[in-house]
């Protein structure tokens, strides 16, 4: 059971994925993006992490990619869906991209580490409740940090988006 | 049982396509949302291991990756709109203004 949902939505991710990455046009890729969070939060939950895979839809599906779909309506697209796809001379990063993947996937199926069958689980319910415990109590200090960044991210972006004033 | 090898070969999967859209591609939007899917696979490594081991810190760790991709994605996009104003181009071969 849990098998057939884990293939069922990692097959959709993967062909979303390759979508993403195959389609001309940059407001397609943003679907298929949209569409591939979606199935990597049903993997979230799958893994039980419920937290996880609703912040995943709030922030990247709600969040990020209205951001993104935004901005590829301010900015002309038409000349990126008449550009040609892919330029001669890649075949290095062909190469490098095969022996990147060629590697991981030997390292992980000839490694006996990641060969868990079963989670262990010591946890009864109540898992949200351990999450934020843990989170707000010792893991505080990166909590806070985090939220500097994202001050500081959000002033940088008001500032390079702005115009110059003449 | 899902065994854990199947939620990494997936997590390997998916960043190897996001390696592949980002350095195939020449549209800069393309390749950011090239890098969103990356930073998702590492996500998806971070959950199944904190899963299978029985500890909260990937999940957290996973929390803390998807804010400061929230917070990278905000400045990239504004970067992006300053230089669609000042450059009328979405390749990032032709963004080269900071090459000495």
């Amino acid at each position: 059971m849990d098998q057939g949902f884990f293939l069922l939505f990692a097959s959709a991710s993967v062909v979303t994925a390759l979508t993403l990455v195959l389609a001309r046009n940059p407001v397609h890729s943003a679907l298929a993006l949209m569409a591939c969070f979606l199935q990597i939060s049903a993997i979230f939950v799958l893994l039980e992490a419920p937290l996880l895979a609703v912040i995943q839809i709030f922030v990247y599906v709600g969040a990020i990619m209205v951001l993104f779909l935004f901005v590829i309506m301010m900015i002309d697209v038409r000349e990126a869906v008449l550009q040609r796809f892919l330029p001669g001379s890649n075949l290095p990063v062909l190469v490098l991209l095969i022996v990147l993947g060629a590697e991981m996937l030997v390292l992980v199926l000839r490694s006996g580490r990641f060969s868990a069958a079963e989670p262990v689980t010591t946890r009864t319910g109540g898992e949200v409740r351990q999450l934020s415990t843990t989170l707000f109590a010792d893991y505080l200090l990166p909590f806070e940090v985090a939220s500097i960044i994202l001050l500081a991210a959000l002033v940088g972006a008001i500032v390079l988006a702005r115009k110059e004033p003449a | 049982m899902v065994p854990l090898w199947w939620y990494i070969v997936l997590g390997v999967v998916l960043f190897v396509i996001g390696a592949a859209g980002v350095l195939l591609r020449r549209n800069i939007l393309v390749v950011l949302m090239s890098l969103e899917l990356l930073l998702n696979s590492v996500n998806i490594n971070f959950i199944a291991f904190g899963h299978y081991y029985d500890d909260y810190r990937g999940q957290i760790f996973a929390i803390f990756v998807i804010a400061i991709t929230a917070a990278e994605v905000a400045v990239a996009l504004g970067i992006l709109v300053a230089l669609a104003r000042n450059k009328a181009t979405l390749k990032v071969d032709e963004v080269s203004m900071m090459k000495g």
